[in-house]
């Protein structure tokens, strides 16, 4: 694993004492109900009833997520929405960083002003935009009406409606992208920039075949943090803009474990789509695993 | 070079600008009654009702109430789980023990699991432990985590290995060594873990969403939602202000610490 040369005290006992508060905390509430979803999985449960059924029923919550058009639009809607927001929030992300990174007057102010979202909530990231996007108040209607007299009905339309979560989400996730990205930039070993730029390479050629390769370590690791965020945490943008419609246009894998959980009642079917995300997050922690590492000893 | 440093400016100038637009256009109807947010065209400057829209949300929709039970949450967990993590990287680092490389992998791996993966499972074991509408169920479940304890593990192994052999010739126990060597040392990661887990903790919505069904324990962030849906025709003045005062502790804490955060992260990534 790695070297254990500071592993010097010699107390066993103190040292699971001190691990003792982790290691209760992680099973009792990330590794019980990790397995418990697992288990519920199979199971169709049915609170809507005083007595709660339990049946057993295999795979078939499995094949309702897989066959049912209904869960089958989830799928694809999650897929499309969070390739939107990662790929996006990439691409924003790293511009604006190379932006801040630029060395000229006022550069810390400059920095700030581009990386204060990543305090932003998605909740509050979702009720802002909501107005911005609604039809009659908001500024969004109000100067494409001005310009082009148009004035659409933002979430009434399903591709609008999509547009507009995708939007928000990536508002919402700029910022820690950019903090990201910039403390690698500041991070790269100015020789070979240096060299490049002797040999005559142009700020692009520099940029796409030296700097961009030097970054593809960070690149991985906010492709795995932001898919899990598009997974995850825009759950309140969606919840505040859209509920998930309209016509279920936005209705992603979390959204859905959110109503068959909790409005529908219908564990088994939340649980198997919990699983369904759990086996995505962690196919891409084994990417970033996997390709995220080999490139990353550029450092020394 | 002066063309291309004025370019740089207008395009850092005009970034700026669209990144920070949604919060400007919320700060200025945050102050407007409906009858100017409606008006065409609107206005687009501070309206007659700054103070009437915050001390409305403040007490009237309860935001006061809310932001109160969140900063609670919010302080509780970044406090604990620092010095759960500090305990637990301690442990990692610097003793000898058996089982170390599983207890290693145990806590790594909880990094695929976040909590609303498990939403059904643990919305019922912690209801039926009892903690429904409950700081605990808040604030108990996130003491812990892969990050903090790897944050630390990080940084205690760039503390040279002269300062603990020290220790041990000199005949410093490990608790006082962690307290007055390692804790001074380790600020850095001390302030990035503050700013990460307490805007992390203040931004959280699903899980309050769920667990807490009483209005007294209930978080800002969901205090927001509630005032989306709250109204029957929503006023759009108060649901800004109360964008507005949700956002600004998040954005307090980040502002002042958000250097620590970088340079706490520069240092880990080097070390790939």
């Amino acid at each position: 694993m790695e070297r254990d040369d500071r592993a010097v005290f010699r107390r066993p006992v103190m040292a699971w004492a001190l691990l003792l508060p982790t290691l209760v905390i992680l099973s009792l509430f990330l590794y019980y109900p990790t397995i418990q979803t697992f288990l519920l999985s199979f199971y169709q449960v049915n609170f809507a009833l005083i007595f709660a059924d339990k049946i057993f029923v295999g795979l078939e919550n499995y094949k309702t997520v897989f066959t049912d058009p209904v869960y089958r639009r989830v799928l694809l809607n999650t897929l499309l929405f969070s390739g939107s927001v990662v790929a996006l929030s990439l691409v924003t992300g790293l511009a604006l960083a190379v932006l801040a990174n630029q060395k000229v007057r006022g550069a810390r102010v400059y920095r700030l002003l581009l990386i204060w979202p990543y305090a932003l909530s998605p909740a509050v990231a979702g009720v802002i935009f909501l107005f911005l996007f609604n039809p009659q108040a908001g500024v969004v209607n109000y100067v494409l009406g001005e310009v082009f007299g148009v004035r659409p009905d933002w979430l009434t339309d399903p591709r609008l409606a999509f547009l507009v979560v995708v939007l928000t989400a990536v508002w919402k996730n700029v910022g820690y992208n950019v903090v990201f990205y910039l403390a690698a930039l500041q991070n790269l070993p100015g020789e070979v920039l240096e060299a490049a730029l002797v040999d005559g390479a142009t700020p692009w050629q520099r940029f796409f075949r030296i700097t961009l390769p030097l970054l593809s370590p960070m690149t991985f690791f906010l492709l795995v943090m932001n898919s899990i965020y598009a997974f995850f945490d825009t759950f309140a943008i969606i919840d505040l803009i859209t509920r998930g419609g309209p016509n279920g246009a936005t209705n992603t894998l979390i959204y859905s474990i959110y109503r068959d959980g909790f409005e529908f009642f219908n564990t088994g079917m939340a649980a198997a789509q919990s699983v369904v995300l759990f086996v995505g997050v962690v196919l891409l922690t084994m990417v970033q695993f996997r390709f995220g590492e080999r490139r990353v000893h550029y450092g020394g | 070079m002066r063309l291309s440093n004025l370019w740089v400016h207008l395009l850092l100038i005009l970034a700026s600008l669209v990144v920070a637009f949604p919060l400007l256009v919320a700060f200025v109807f945050s102050t407007q009654t409906p009858a100017e947010i409606f008006r065409y065209p609107p206005k687009f400057w501070i309206g007659s009702a700054l103070w009437d829209n915050y001390a409305r949300v403040w007490t009237e929709f309860n935001l006061g109430l809310y932001m109160k039970n969140s900063a609670i949450v919010a302080v509780a967990v970044t406090v604990g789980k620092t010095a759960i993590s500090f305990l637990a990287a301690l442990a990692l680092v610097y003793f000898r023990m058996p089982l170390k490389g599983a207890v290693f992998w145990f806590i790594l791996l909880t990094l695929m699991m976040p909590t609303e993966i498990m939403i059904v499972a643990l919305f019922e074991l912690v209801s039926g432990i009892g903690w429904a509408n409950s700081y605990a169920a808040l604030i108990v479940p996130f003491l812990a985590s892969a990050t903090g304890t790897f944050l630390f593990r990080q940084q205690f192994r760039q503390i040279p290995r002269s300062l603990v052999d020290a220790a041990l010739i000199d005949g410093v126990g490990p608790l006082r060594f962690a307290w007055s060597v390692l804790l001074p040392m380790s600020m850095n990661t001390v302030a990035a873990m503050a700013v990460i887990e307490f805007v992390y903790m203040w931004n959280q919505y699903l899980w309050p969403l769920v667990i807490i069904r009483e209005g007294e324990r209930q978080v800002v962030q969901v205090g927001l939602r509630m005032l989306t849906s709250g109204q029957d025709a929503t006023n759009w003045g108060l649901v800004m202000a109360g964008a507005v005062v949700a956002l600004l502790p998040a954005l307090v804490v980040f502002l002042l610490l958000q250097e620590q955060l970088g340079r706490g992260f520069a240092l880990s990534e080097e070390k790939g």
